[in-house]
């Protein structure tokens, strides 16, 4: 029993890391209209951008918690300012193609610097150890871990379908002109939109680096992953992306307990067989 | 909205005479390659990828639909087709056969799973199918995971070409390109390619004319997947193994890479694309990852700025279609 305990907590955890990056993929399908290809380079810059500030500046852990997310949003924000803005009107597939593009050079880059091995990044001595629930043994970090990511995944629920900046921004999706007639400057939003989900991709790599080591690629296969998940879970809403994010990294805890040879492959299939009954995914609208 | 291919040209009898120009003159060039001092083997491999990224074009470039799991047939041929030659010494033709028919049967498979979704959708679950593929073949036994199947036996084509001279195995596969890029040609101006091209421009329009568009789209997923087969199951004489990189998910990248450079829609451009990629990865092997880094820089600028291609453009320039 301990080791199907295990395998659900470290599901878990995988639930929260594709939860926050699809998550930031659908609050940037919604603004953008584009698939951030990116995304999974992001996630793994936000794991460099903690390791510097720690090897660096001696900035520890709950700093970068914060400022690993903002660099790179900002570096996100830059992105959408110099390249993504030009594909306003283009097919979809140019903003896929784009990101893409963008992912290789940042993969690459890190790669050239760091080699494709793994760089160790050590647990926040407030985090360490663990606690015996009774039933199972606990790692504090991994817990706080799952909290943490789903106490974020709620605030930005809360964010978009709550707050009036939020009803600003789901308009603007519906009508951009019409929100740009009521004085809303539209592309700024958008901007601080991409900055949002990027940052929310960092946060992730950042939360992630402490627990896998902090690799260029770390986010290249993930990704794909998460497109599963999306697929899945269809982008229509955000509390469905958080929702489908958990349940398939918990799905996937359980298949590494009961047949780890599918575990790699689960959610694949999961995504051929919800595809074969419901093609617009299980919370999405038709695209 | 702009669609991905805005730069194709009708198609009148003037067009068709002018790519069947550029078609002879593109066969006698590189029907003489063995003759000039150029390796062959660079030209083999850019030839299997040339037909690679035709066939993939024939999807994205005619049907609209981007596929990002191309890998998965060429991987998947080369396997079948390996395996095939090596373990149950099947002769090279029907080796290349099996290849295909496995190509053939792993996208009517695929095909009837992603075709229900567009646009970015279908992109990411052909990438999640392609992804799937690659564990599957991570862990089964017959493809050895990390090795490959290594050391396929060439054999003699029909029992009387030797493939192991290099001269005669590049004769066999630029006729195999040939034989694929003709094929391509010829659907793209049947009345089946003149449908495709419409439900890319518009599909309500072509539903409300009374095509089931689905089925189209199946179609021209099947014939695309299974070229893309024999693409692969012609690499695996060039290469003499099959590995896990040609399924891998990068592999579909550079597919699209080739195809974006040389010019989405275009007949020739895949064509162009390949040989431009692959005699830069050949030429840039020293810098290292520095290529992943270039390779990603041209997507930026094709994207950005240059988004007809080589072909694309030029075509634009002489209005001609190409």
């Amino acid at each position: 029993m301990q080791a199907l305990y295990a395998q659900l907590l470290v599901g878990l955890i995988n639930g929260s890391f594709y939860a926050l990056l699809s998550l930031g993929l659908a609050v940037i399908f919604g603004m953008l209209n584009i698939i951030n290809f990116a995304h999974g380079a992001l996630y793994m810059m936000g794991a460099f951008v903690a390791y510097f500030l720690l090897s660096l500046g001696g900035i520890n852990y709950w700093w970068a918690l914060l400022i690993a997310p903002v660099i790179v949003g900002i570096f996100g924000m830059i992105l959408e300012r110099t390249m993504l803005q030009w594909l306003t009107g283009l097919d979809h597939l140019y903003g896929l193609l784009l990101t893409f593009g963008i992912a290789l050079i940042v993969q690459g880059v890190f790669q050239n610097y760091f080699g494709s091995s793994g760089l160790p990044y050590a647990i926040p001595d407030q985090l360490k150890g663990g606690m015996n629930l009774g039933f199972m043994f606990l790692p504090i970090y991994r817990g706080w871990v799952v909290v943490f990511s789903l106490v974020v995944c709620i605030a930005t629920w809360f964010l978009i379908e709550k707050t009036r900046l939020g009803a600003y921004l789901r308009a603007a999706t519906e009508n951009p002109t019409l929100v740009r007639a009521f004085g809303v400057n539209v592309p700024r939003m958008i901007t601080l939109t991409y900055g949002l989900g990027v940052g929310l991709a960092a946060l992730a790599g950042v939360l992630s680096a402490p627990i896998n080591q902090v690799r260029p690629l770390m986010g290249a296969d993930l990704i794909i992953v998460v497109f599963a998940v999306v697929v899945i879970g269809g982008m229509g809403s955000i509390m469905g992306s958080i929702i489908t994010g958990f349940a398939l990294g918990v799905i996937e805890g359980l298949t590494k307990y009961f047949y780890p040879e599918a575990s790699n492959t689960v959610v694949f299939v999961l995504m051929v067989l919800v595809l074969l009954v419901k093609p617009t995914g299980l919370t999405g609208r038709a695209a | 909205m702009t669609t991905l291919t805005d730069n194709t040209l009708p198609v009148t009898p003037r067009a068709m005479r002018d790519e069947m120009i550029v078609f002879v003159v593109m066969a006698l060039l590189l029907a003489s390659v063995p003759f000039t001092g150029v390796y062959p083997f660079f030209v083999m491999q850019a030839l299997c990828f040339a037909l690679l990224a035709c066939a993939f074009n024939l999807l994205i470039g005619y049907g609209g639909l981007l596929s990002f799991g191309h890998a998965m047939f060429l991987g998947t041929a080369g396997y079948c087709c390996a395996h095939a030659l090596k373990v149950w010494a099947l002769p090279p033709e029907l080796g290349i056969l099996v290849g295909i028919a496995a190509a053939f049967v792993l996208s009517l498979i695929t095909g009837y799973i992603s075709i229900r979704r567009q646009g970015i959708y279908f992109s990411m679950i052909t990438l999640a199918l392609s992804q799937l593929l690659y564990f599957i073949y991570l862990q089964a036994p017959f493809t050895h995971g990390e090795d490959g199947i290594q050391g396929i036996p060439q054999g003699h084509m029909f029992g009387v070409f030797d493939l192991s001279k290099p001269t005669v195995l590049y004769y066999v596969v630029l006729v195999g390109f040939l034989a694929g890029f003709l094929l391509i040609f010829r659907i793209i101006n049947s009345p089946f390619g003149e449908v495709l091209k419409a439900i890319r421009e518009n599909e309500p329009r072509a539903i409300s004319l009374g095509y089931r568009t689905d089925q189209y789209k199946f179609l021209a997923f099947v014939l695309s997947g299974t070229l893309a087969g024999f693409a692969g199951a012609l690499k695996v004489f060039v290469a003499q193994n099959a590995s896990l990189t040609d399924v891998h998910w990068s592999m579909s990248g550079e597919v699209v890479l080739m195809t974006l450079v040389g010019g989405l829609g275009t007949i020739f451009g895949p064509v162009v694309g390949a040989f431009a990629i692959i005699a830069m990865q050949q030429y840039l092997a020293g810098f290292g990852q520095w290529v992943t880094v270039i390779q990603g820089s041209i997507f930026v600028v094709c994207v950005l700025t240059f988004r007809r291609g080589v072909i694309g453009e030029i075509a634009h320039y002489f209005r001609r279609s190409l």
